[in-house]
């Protein structure tokens, strides 16, 4: 199963046939000779999970749009183990939607509704369940713009476990969340790798990707890939961030910073 | 006061004029909800009244409407994506630009001696002089906007809660946001008999307006949405026989007056309620 940006995966198997994700020679971006992100390759099987580290801009959304057959690639190809779940980041979640966090959870089951039909009763329980799983039971009928951004950030990781897939994107889920939300959302992936998932998820926070199993290093692109003890020295976080980079302590106690400019 | 409120619909003219907009109220109510959410107001306005020289030129030719609001609307858009490619303008001028120069020459048009008299009902609209005909054609119109909407419902909200997931979640985008302007373009025929292409705005946008505010769930937006149209039509069509008023301006007061109520009393109401984090 190959073939660029019309790579697509079969629902079919579950997390526990899954193969993980491989990418080769990776290169795309909007435009000829445009590429927003060259020479990507990487191979991560189940139940692992990979710390993708960069500068804003280096590519991390990118990489993401490229996975979910969204960017035209110029060169490569990718193999993945389904339809990857997609989690963005919080701050760009709309507010003012008159959605209740079930709701929003309910939608991660709309993709694998037929036209036209309900929505099965067992899509709504696993809804629920999923609410439990990030620990929002109580919060189901909340609306979702009157929840904290922490909280809204598990609402949308809980729409992805609704899809039920064997590769979850997620787009900076720790950036700006209370510590509860942060606890339960990393005791989440701890399931998830648990589970045989392939987790890939894009942070600033080196010392964060530095507990998980792979690190994924990327300006524009690919700096560094393997076993955060073999990828996080000083050489080449200084060459993944450039002029963001300003603590470094020995090569072991580096921290990235990002600039929100939201 | 019962009196006051029933007869004005006593006459059968009044009757279908109050029928003519209860089906207006489905297909606008709804649509005006989605506009919103898509925060496409702009661009419903634009269209609406973009189109109006290509309608006026189709009722002139005796083609059907629909055609000529496709035309118009092909034309608006390329007039704006025109205006808007000189870089010292931008999108908001040419939109700005295009629409004030289509606008009035639809109303010239529309309103020159030489065209016949039903033509300014395209601006206007003449909600007393609808006949079973211009029912029919209304309702299957509005039928299958709201058909459209229904059909689509997961998908538009997919896409207006969260486009940057939407195809990981199983909707493309742009497929529809197009699909919304074009059910807007279908709304905006539909309308434009009873309402006029002026008017029929205020009925999509102005209940959707009120809805939103005091609704916190979609189903319920949109199911308010349309009860606040249809209540906004009746109410302006008793005040327009009261007040010897034209009908479609009075419906079109009726609806803004809902949302400015709507906007203010909940205002202090519920603002404790739904505290931000």
């Amino acid at each position: 199963m190959t073939g660029g940006a019309e790579t697509r995966g079969s629902r079919a198997g579950g997390p526990a046939a899954a193969a993980g994700v491989a990418v080769r020679g990776l290169s795309g971006g909007y435009g000829p000779g445009r590429d927003a992100l060259r020479d990507v390759s990487f191979a991560a099987g189940p139940g692992q999970i990979v710390g993708v580290l960069g500068p804003n801009g280096g590519g991390k959304t990118t990489l993401f749009r490229a996975l979910l057959g969204e960017l035209p690639i110029s060169r490569g190809d990718i193999e993945l183990p389904g339809r990857p779940a997609y989690v963005p980041q919080t701050e760009r979640a709309r507010l003012d939607f008159p959605v209740s966090a079930f709701d929003v959870v309910l939608m991660g089951a709309y993709g694998r509704t037929p036209w036209l039909r309900r929505i099965a009763r067992r899509d709504r329980d696993a809804a629920r369940a999923a609410l439990e799983r990030v620990g929002l039971a109580g919060e189901a009928g909340a609306g979702f713009g009157a929840l904290s951004g922490g909280q809204r950030q598990r609402v949308l990781i809980a729409r992805a476990l609704l899809q039920d897939a064997p590769l979850l994107l997620l787009d900076e889920p720790l950036s700006g969340v209370d510590g509860v939300s942060a606890e339960r959302i990393e005791a989440l992936f701890a399931e998830l790798r648990a589970e045989g998932r392939t987790l890939l998820v894009a942070t600033h926070d080196v010392r964060q990707a530095a507990a998980w199993d792979q690190v994924l290093c990327l300006h524009r692109r690919q700096i560094a890939y393997g076993p955060p003890a073999a990828v996080l020295g000083a050489e080449t976080l200084r060459e993944t961030y450039g002029a963001e980079l300003i603590v470094l302590e020995g090569g072991d106690r580096a921290v990235g910073v990002g600039h929100h400019a939201h | 006061m019962l009196a006051w409120l029933t007869d004005p619909f006593a006459s059968p003219i009044v009757q279908r004029a109050l029928v003519e907009l209860l089906i207006l109220s489905l297909a606008c109510g709804p649509l005006g909800v989605w506009v919103l959410l898509y925060r496409d107001a702009y661009a419903a306005e634009s269209i609406s009244h973009g189109m109006l020289p290509g309608l006026v030129v189709a009722a002139l030719a005796g083609a059907p409407l629909l055609l000529g609001a496709v035309g118009g609307v092909l034309v608006a858009a390329a007039g704006i994506a025109l205006v808007a490619r000189d870089r010292r303008l931008g999108a908001d001028v040419g939109v700005a630009v295009c629409v004030s120069a289509l606008l009035g020459l639809g109303a010239m048009l529309a309103l020159s001696p030489a065209s016949p008299p039903r033509l300014q009902e395209l601006l206007f609209g003449d909600l007393l002089g609808v006949s079973g005909g211009d029912l029919a054609v209304a309702g299957a119109l509005a039928g299958g906007v709201l058909l459209a909407l229904l059909a689509g419902h997961r998908s538009l909200a997919l896409v207006g809660f969260d486009r940057g997931a939407a195809p990981s979640l199983g909707a493309r985008p742009l497929r529809w946001e197009l699909a919304l302007l074009s059910i807007l373009a279908v709304t905006t025929v539909a309308a434009v008999q009873g309402l006029g292409n002026l008017l029929l705005v205020a009925l999509v946008l102005a209940p959707a307006t009120a809805a939103l505010t005091l609704a916190r769930r979609l189903p319920i937006a949109l199911a308010l949405s349309v009860a606040l149209a249809a209540l906004a039509g009746a109410a302006g069509l008793v005040l327009s026989y009261h007040l010897e008023v034209a009908a479609g301006a009075s419906v079109a007061l009726c609806a803004v007056a809902i949302a400015l109520l709507a906007l203010v009393i909940p205002a202090g109401r519920l603002s404790h309620v739904h505290p931000a984090d």
